[in-house]
């Protein structure tokens, strides 16, 4: 395979286009659930912080979802026009399940999203409240059904082949619930909502740092600390059990991400190294003897398969699954850390007052998007050669085009996104470097559908029913 | 005929042309957006559309995603061989798709992204009238792939569709405009209806005359004995429709200009179904050589059969939570 011909330049294309769009979903499914939460304490409560964290919280999510759509459509087209064979031959199931995905979440959010930033004068709390969960919900149902397309091309099931070489549906219930469908689900939703507690812990945090009484902040805060105390070790217990279920369906992937090269009883845990596929070893190891095998098989001396059981065309690339997987754990770890210390300030009610303890959470901002996009980089690449394990090579699922049409393309993604979504991100920072107020405008001067303000709700849909009238 | 391939052309015929009525309004208000003056007129004229225009987009998905569910092979054919507008069109809506939420977000970037949205819009409009007229045009097909060239998607007659589809965005922009607008924007919207829809009336004239001569098979579709009798009451409602968008216009009514308008859109549409059908790649592939076995199809037309009335419900829910006319902007002056 050369270095830059069209095969390697549209994985390149999906890789990129596809690494940028997952930041967005990840952040909006979390966000979403979020403002729900929110709203439904804010009508509960009727404590104006819920609906001033809110407000605060809808107009970066309205960023972020703008810029979810616009990638997610590249995403839909780029099956056809870098990877036509796939489509052609997997499209009877894929397409299906993408088509639910269509109807049941993409027009739900959209129909939904447009009360939920400008309809609150209009609509009222009730149905403002009922429009924001319909975003939610739609956003776990377009989880679930995109996770199920993916776990069917990591582990098919209940399918049959036909005469022209498509993949045909036997059994819808063994494709969408396919073996790896539930935990990859779990492992995707719980990481969504880790990651958004980290970004919403880490802005209320900072602001903390300066405003230590600021309740908005102080709201955020002590929400995500609870998430991060509670999500991060379910996530750990998700992320074991995931791990468990692909040593059964791909055990390939495992020896990658281990850096494990020979087959053997009593497997060292590899906790640093550099896999080199050339050598096929992984060269300055620094190994716990017998603790590979008792992580994946819960017994000492368990047999694990390493990588030089495969031919080597079938091997993934274990120098990028062996670190982009510790990446993924290593921030895991830290979460858990962070969640724990948070846990025992709260214990001795000072979960404000720890500089230290908001300063890493702070830090720890960013840090779910990088560990999604390294476990995103540890499913995907520990695929290959393959797009349906075992039944469908990357190297003939791509389409019949020109090099230089697929380069082209590509430049043009890397020079539009880079900038488009460079701006996106440096007005989100914006927008998270004001504190939270207590009458936190609805929609900020300017925006559309106005009549907003700083008026707080009630007077404001009072003065909108006068307007109208 | 009516079997299950044939239901699934009706629903994605029926997700296309959604999506040329609802997003073909907004991306219109972006074709427009350079002749609408900055700061008022301009806010005025997206905030008319910023609650629904994400909704709207989302048909196209839905046009995407159910050819690759029901009809794999023409999306692995039909997308390799518009490539390269296709790829235009992607990258034309992202930038008119941020700028919605960007274009408030600085006020010193305010004119780069109107700059955006309007570029942006003018190149998914023009991208998706060249692939529209490329795919008219034939596509060629051997064994299961596309069997063109690189360029084949280029040639003056898909040109001339690409621009036409640019005019008649614009006239489905200009129109709900002078239904939601009020004021020195609903005026200069009568203007922009004026010139769009005579133009846009021309450019059908052109491109019906001359589809004829591209396909014999589009030619004794057409002009054949008896199919004219079943053809003929398509251009004459394009005059009646022609004649209702110029009276709106001439009495100042403010909806009957966007739904006539909406009615050419609806017709042209319905003509090129006639010349199409029962081809979904012309001159290659039928729908039914191009159709997903029966699992899948039926699989997903159960979805579809309850969940697209229930988006169309509240998708209307969602436009009369947001009727009458936008506002002028009070916030920042």
């Amino acid at each position: 395979m050369e270095l830059f011909d069209a095969l390697m330049l549209a994985r390149l294309q999906f890789a990129f286009t596809v690494s940028f769009h997952i930041i967005f979903p990840t952040f909006s499914i979390g966000l979403a659930s979020y403002l729900a939460v929110l709203e439904v304490l804010w009508l509960y409560t009727a404590q104006p912080v819920f609906m001033a964290v809110f407000n605060y919280w809808k107009k970066i999510f309205a960023i972020s979802f703008g810029m979810g759509v616009v990638s997610g459509i590249v995403m839909s087209y780029q099956f056809g026009t870098n990877w036509s064979v796939f489509s052609d031959k997997t499209g009877p199931i894929v397409g299906p399940l993408m088509g639910y995905e269509v109807l049941s979440a993409f027009f739900l959010e959209a129909g939904f999203l447009g009360v939920m930033l400008f309809g609150m004068d209009r609509v009222g709390k009730g149905l403002h409240c009922f429009a924001t969960l319909m975003v939610a919900a739609g956003t776990l149902l377009s989880a679930f059904w995109i996770l199920a397309a993916n776990s069917w091309m990591q582990t098919p099931a209940g399918h049959a082949t036909n005469s022209v070489g498509q993949f045909v549906p036997v059994d819808w219930w063994a494709i969408i619930f396919n073996p790896s469908f539930p935990f990859r689900l779990v492992h995707m939703v719980l990481a969504t909502y880790l990651t958004t507690a980290f970004v919403v812990g880490g802005v209320g945090a900072w602001h903390l740092l300066r405003e230590p009484n600021n309740a908005g902040a102080r709201l955020m805060f002590s929400m995500a600390m609870w998430m991060a105390a509670l999500v991060a070790p379910l996530q750990l217990l998700a992320g074991d059990l995931h791990g468990l279920n692909t040593l059964a369906h791909q055990p390939a992937k495992i020896a990658a991400m281990e850096g494990h090269w020979e087959t053997r009883a009593g497997q060292p845990l590899i906790l640093f190294g550099w896999p080199n596929m050339a050598t096929e070893t992984t060269r300055y190891a620094l190994e716990v003897p017998k603790v590979g095998s008792l992580i994946l098989t819960h017994d000492w001396n368990g047999t694990v398969r390493g990588l030089k059981s495969w031919p080597p065309a079938e091997r993934p690339n274990a120098s990028i699954l062996f670190w982009s997987f510790r990446i993924m754990v290593g921030i895991g770890l830290l979460m858990l850390l962070l969640g724990l210390w948070s846990l025992w300030l709260r214990y001795r009610q000072r979960l404000t007052a720890s500089p230290a303890l908001l300063r890493f959470a702070v830090l720890m901002a960013p840090a779910g998007f990088i560990a999604v996009v390294a476990g995103w980089i540890t499913t995907e690449v520990g695929r290959q050669p393959y797009t349906v394990y075992g039944l469908l090579q990357t190297a003939q699922s791509h389409s019949p085009i020109d090099a230089a049409a697929v380069a082209i393309s590509l430049l043009a993604f890397l020079v539009v996104y880079c900038t488009v979504f460079g701006a996106g991100t440096f007005y989100i920072l914006r927008l998270m470097r004001r504190a939270p107020q207590l009458d936190e405008p609805d929609i900020d001067k300017g925006m559309p559908q106005r009549a907003a303000g700083i008026t707080p709700a009630p007077v404001l849909s009072r003065a909108a029913a006068a307007q109208r009238e | 005929m009516f079997d299950l391939a044939f239901i699934w052309a009706a629903v994605i015929a029926f997700a296309v042309l959604a999506y040329v009525l609802f997003d073909g309004f907004d991306l219109g208000i972006g074709i427009l957006f350079p002749f609408c003056a900055a700061g008022d007129e301009r806010d005025e004229a997206m905030n008319s559309v910023a609650p629904v225009w994400d909704g709207n987009e989302t048909w196209l998905v839905l046009g995407g995603g159910g050819l690759m569910a029901a009809f794999p092979l023409a999306y692995a054919v039909v997308l390799p061989a518009l490539y390269a507008p296709i790829t235009a069109m992607l990258l034309g809506l992202i930038f008119r798709g941020v700028a919605f939420e960007f274009r408030f977000r600085s006020s010193t970037h305010r004119r780069l992204w109107d700059w955006a949205f309007a570029a942006g819009s003018t190149l998914a409009a023009l991208a998706q009238g060249v692939a529209l007229g490329a795919l008219v045009q034939g596509i060629p097909v051997s064994g299961r792939a596309y069997a063109g060239g690189w360029w084949d998607w280029l040639t003056w007659f898909s040109l001339l569709t690409g621009f036409a589809l640019v005019i008649g965005y614009a006239l489905l922009g200009a129109t709900w405009l002078v239904w939601k607008t009020s004021g020195g924007l609903q005026q200069k919207a009568y203007g922009f209806a004026w010139l769009t829809g005579l133009a846009t009336l021309a450019l059908i004239g052109v491109v019906s005359l001359i589809m004829p001569f591209l396909d014999p098979v589009f030619r004794q579709r057409w002009f054949s004995w008896p199919n004219i009798i079943y053809a003929a009451p398509v251009p004459i409602l394009v005059g009646l429709a022609a004649l209702w968008l110029l009276a709106g216009l001439a009495k100042r009514r403010e909806r009957s200009p966007f739904f006539a308008a909406a009615a050419l859109f609806i017709l042209s549409y319905l003509g090129l179904g006639i010349s199409f059908y029962p081809y979904i790649v012309p001159p290659s592939l039928t729908i039914w050589e191009a159709a997903a076995p029966a699992a899948s199809l039926k699989f997903l037309i159960v979805g579809a059969a309850v969940l697209i009335p229930l988006i169309l419900s509240y998708t209307a829910w969602s436009y009369w939570i947001f009727r009458g006319k936008v506002r002028a902007s009070t916030g920042y002056h």
